[in-house]
């Protein structure tokens, strides 16, 4: 048997059954040819500490500006020698959008970093039970809670949104389905709302509640501030996702003789949901965290308001800026845990979103 | 045709197709409509409201109230009469801003055409990642990582600025007041407008016609001529719009600003001392203890803000839209 | 400006294929081997796209490349100046020689590869930023090459390129104002500049009209005393006039192979393969 296999290799017959190479990628540099680059960036390291040792540059930031104008200078000589100007600069500037990408990534991972270290030592369960009526501001950490601040967030989050989500939908089902002739307008105007400083909203309110209306500070004028931030977002993610919705999804509706209320209502934004619903996610992290129109309408408390129509109220961001205003040591550590609970309620929500959002496609 | 026919020479007349639509539809596309409009409502309402509250301050001040540096409010006791003007804060609100975009414009640059043209694939949706929880980060974190992390290390950043650049009169020190300067907010707040600047550029890189990338790279043309000589002049207008918006953030963050700079009224030169000015951390800063008055002429302050920020985004958004999203 | 194509049309308007193509003398200009292909396969992720083709291509000529779509031409000559790499699943075996050396061995300057066979492509692009004058150039801005006389090789690239008359007195307009054909010969005028010794053109007619057509057919017969050219087209016609030697890519669903390769009389008047004839008398494909 196998003497007469092998008196008839396979393909001598045929040629197209002939041995095919391997695919290759001879472009991409095999580990062997990075050798040299590697021990370029390690001795460039290595030369950039020596010369921070010998030299009155100190730190790490003086090893940092070091090690880029080396590197630069390094990576320019070597590609010149070995190829020209043009392989010279093209050199230069990879590695210079190398480095700004990662001095873009620093900052985040500090923040991130920070947070933990700062904002974890100070969690307990019994904080998410209790609120600051009876506690004073220098007590320490175990005293006390911010169960009212997220109680009073979730109230002007949760009223934002009730706000927010008709308005920002009815906006983009004008934008994508009655196609009115205001349509460039509008959404001209709605990228223009997005642009809004949360400031402003806090002081519109203000100006509209407190002084022509005569009230005062309470849980809905500050999620009416912030639906104002709210809208544009929802508006236009939503609008991004109903475009998406393919048309004759919707011919196909009005073919069948419904009216085009039916067809949105019953073909168009449930083919959308799961993308509505991220659009309205993702206005929500943007504002969970708002300060600034909060510190002109909610007024504060650091007790518990049921009450979102009378009375002052606290809320998440608001317990970190008091906090941080007092200046004090237990002042600074609520507020980094406050910090903490807030990155983590806004990670939620965004997270929430992008699952929601990754399953669209 | 025309002469076989010469009733049919002056060509058909289009014929006038009419929808009526059905009274449920008239009623749908009315509350849409009505819905639709609300954004244009709140706009105008907005400069409505604060402009009749903040009117008779821009009457008794005039062009004063954005020229004037004093903010005084009227107080009996002491005697002084009420003077308002931003013009100390708006141009401290430009610096910072500027600030902001001269360390945050090449960073998001950089990290955008890091992500278009020379990220390995595995490295890109992650770093997309990142940058978009930078978006999701609220403006009151980092404002206390600005105060507790940055600063210490951006105080000695300045003191080897000014040690090494301190002859030129913008870097010079009089005093030895380095912390909470526009120089520390304009770094907080450059690192606020990354995402939307990098976001933005990257929208704009992804429509550089794919047949000029290759057609530069047939003719000899290594990554970063090509990107010189094709990406750079596609995007420009859209980077440059993504830019403005960045700004028009910069121009209206408060709490961040507020919490890492010292508020002075008057216009300073260095931007390592620590004396600055920001339109939106004044309204913070005053609304508290603010007089009916005062109040008002905090509205007016908010009125000025409001429109510049405005005009900025109206302006960028032109642009973009014009390299964008247009094709 | 199409006035002297559509003459030129009808004066070559030919029922026979073969007999277009031997006007030409195939070979008597070939100055050796400028460019070889060496059992060239390709890839794109798992899908074998191009199987074994082996192929040279004469200094001083013009080969065409025919074949039904997707049967690899294109695939093939991006392969040749690589420009097949820019294809993130993209990947290839085989050798690739100019002047008797690999382009694909390691350690080589990409760029000057390219610099050296340059790319004429399907749709015209000129670079709408720059003027003609600067499109024109432009290669060698981007490669970083200086010269002294620009303007003396702007009016010779521009001559070759058949553009010339047409132009001379608007340089200094930018490229997006010129008729699709005068973009085409544009981007050859481009490709010029550079001196390439190479010019590779993927069906750099299919979006023109038929006058223009002919006037890029002129360039091309004029460019290939001087220089290698490789031009891909689904024209038949197009082949037999301009090329001095053809090669017949068929896929039978599998990958794309070289059925057959000759001097562009014989492949039109006396295929040896069945199916290159079936293919030129138009029985498929």
């Amino acid at each position: 048997m196998s003497t007469v296999t092998e008196n008839k290799p396979q393909g001598s017959n045929d040629p197209n059954q002939m041995m095919v190479p391997r695919p290759l990628k001879p472009w991409k540099a095999t580990p062997k040819q990075l050798l040299p680059d590697v021990f370029g960036a390690i001795g460039t390291v290595i030369a950039s500490l020596i010369l921070v040792l010998v030299s009155p540059l100190a730190g790490i930031l003086g090893f940092i500006l070091t090690f880029i104008v080396l590197s630069l200078f390094i990576a320019a000589s070597i590609s010149w020698i070995r190829k020209d100007r043009k392989a010279a600069a093209n050199s230069v500037s990879t590695i210079i959008i190398y480095f700004l990408a990662a001095f873009v990534l620093l900052p985040v991972a500090s923040i991130v970093f920070e947070i933990i270290r700062k904002g974890a030592p100070g969690l307990s369960i019994g904080m998410f039970f209790d609120d600051m009526s009876v506690t004073a501001s220098d007590a320490p950490l175990s005293e006390g809670g911010l169960l009212h601040a997220l109680v009073g967030s979730l109230y002007v989050v949760a009223l934002a949104t009730i706000v927010s989500i008709p308005i920002g939908l009815l906006t983009a089902l004008y934008l994508t389905e009655v196609k009115g002739k205001a349509s460039g307008t509008v959404r001209f105007f709605v990228q223009a709302m997005s642009g809004v400083p949360s400031i402003v909203a806090g002081l519109f309110i203000y100006a509209v509640w407190m002084i022509s209306l005569g009230g005062s500070y309470n849980t809905a004028a500050g999620s009416l501030a912030l639906a104002i931030l709210m809208i544009p977002t929802v508006a236009r993610t939503a609008e991004e996702v109903l475009k998406l919705i393919p048309t004759d999804l919707r011919e196909a509706g009005l073919a069948l003789g419904a009216t085009q209320w039916k067809t949105v209502a019953l073909v168009v934004i449930p083919a959308a949901r799961s993308g509505l619903i991220t659009a309205v996610i993702l206005g929500t992290a943007r504002v969970a965290g708002e300060t600034a129109p909060l510190l002109l309408t909610v007024g504060g408390n650091d007790a518990m308001n049921w009450n979102p129509f009378s009375g002052n109220n606290s809320a998440l961001p608001f317990y970190v800026w008091k906090n941080f205003g007092l200046g004090t040591e237990t002042g600074a550590e609520r507020a980094w845990t406050g910090i903490f609970v807030l990155m983590v309620v806004v990670m939620i929500f965004f997270t929430i979103a992008r699952v929601l959002g990754n399953k669209k496609g | 045709m025309s002469t076989v026919n010469p009733v049919k020479s002056e060509g058909p007349t289009p014929r006038e197709i009419t929808t009526e639509p059905r009274f449920s539809d008239r009623i749908f596309r009315g509350i849409v409509s009505s819905g639709g409009m609300i954004s244009l409502l709140v706009l105008g309402l907005i400069s409505l409201f604060l402009f009749y509250n903040g009117l008779n301050v821009f009457r008794s001040e005039g062009l004063s109230f954005v020229t004037s540096f004093e903010w005084i409010a009227e107080s009996i006791e002491n005697g002084t009469e009420a003077s308002y003007g931003i013009g100390a804060m708006l141009y401290g609100t430009l610096v910072i801003g500027f600030i902001g975009l001269f360390f945050g414009f090449p960073l998001a640059v950089g990290a955008a055409l890091f992500l278009s043209y020379y990220a390995p694939e595995w490295l890109k949706k992650p770093m997309v990642l990142v940058v978009d929880v930078m978006a999701a980060i609220p403006s009151i974190v980092f404002g206390l990582w600005g105060f507790y992390v940055l600063m210490p290390h951006a105080e000695e950043w300045a003191k080897l600025i000014n040690k090494y650049f301190g002859f030129i009169p913008i870097f010079s020190m009089p005093g030895d007041f380095y912390s909470r300067s526009p120089f520390i907010a304009g770094l907080v707040l450059a690192v606020m407008i990354i995402p939307i600047i990098t976001s933005i550029s990257r929208e704009v890189f992804a429509q550089t016609p794919l047949d000029r990338i290759q057609a530069a790279y047939a003719l000899g043309a290594t990554r970063w001529s090509m990107i010189r000589s094709v990406v750079i002049p596609y995007g420009k207008g859209g980077v440059i719009g993504g830019a403005m918006l960045g700004l028009g953030r910069a121009i209206g963050e408060t709490v961040a600003v507020y919490t890492v700079l010292n508020l002075v009224y008057d216009i300073r030169p260095e931007v390592l001392l620590s004396a600055g000015g920001s339109v939106a951390s004044l309204i913070v800063n005053k609304f508290g203890e603010a007089t009916e008055p005062e109040l008002k002429a905090l509205m007016a302050a908010g009125f000025v803000l409001f429109m510049v920020t405005l005009a900025v985004n109206f302006v960028a958004n032109a642009i973009i839209n014009k390299t964008v999203r247009q094709g | 400006m199409d006035n002297e194509g559509e003459k030129d049309m009808s004066q070559t308007k030919v029922n026979s294929l073969a007999s277009i193509a031997a006007t030409r003398t195939p070979g008597t200009s070939a100055m050796g081997v400028g460019l070889e292909a060496r059992n060239v396969h390709a890839w794109f992720g798992q899908k074998h796209v191009l199987s074994d083709i082996s192929l040279d291509f004469y200094a001083g000529t013009v080969t065409a490349l025919i074949g039904p779509s997707g049967c690899g031409k294109s695939t093939f000559i991006r392969i040749l100046n690589r420009m097949h790499e820019f294809i993130p699943t993209a990947a290839m075996a085989g050798e690739v020689l100019l002047d008797g050396k690999d382009v694909y061995r390691s350690g080589v300057d990409v760029t000057k590869i390219r610099l050296g066979i340059g790319m004429v492509f399907q749709k015209p692009n000129p670079f709408p930023s720059m003027t003609i004058k600067e499109n024109v150039l432009s290669g060698l801005k981007l490669a970083q090459i200086k010269i002294n006389n620009s303007d003396e090789l702007l009016e010779d690239c521009l001559v070759r390129a058949g553009l010339w008359s047409e132009v001379k007195d608007r340089l200094d307009q930018y490229g997006g104002t010129l008729s699709g054909g005068q973009q085409q010969r544009l981007c050859i005028a481009r490709s010029l500049a550079v001196k390439p010794q190479v010019l590779l053109m993927d069906e750099p007619c299919s979006a023109l009209d038929p006058g223009s057509t002919l006037r890029i057919e002129e360039t091309i017969r004029d460019l290939s005393k001087t220089m290698t050219i490789v031009i891909v087209t689904h024209n038949m016609q197009q082949a037999a006039r301009v090329s001095d030697y053809t090669g017949f890519f068929l896929s039978d669903g599998g990958p794309g192979e070289l059925i057959e390769t000759a001097p562009t009389s014989h492949i039109f008047s006396n295929p040896k393969d069945k199916r290159t004839e079936d293919y030129v008398t138009g029985r498929f494909g």
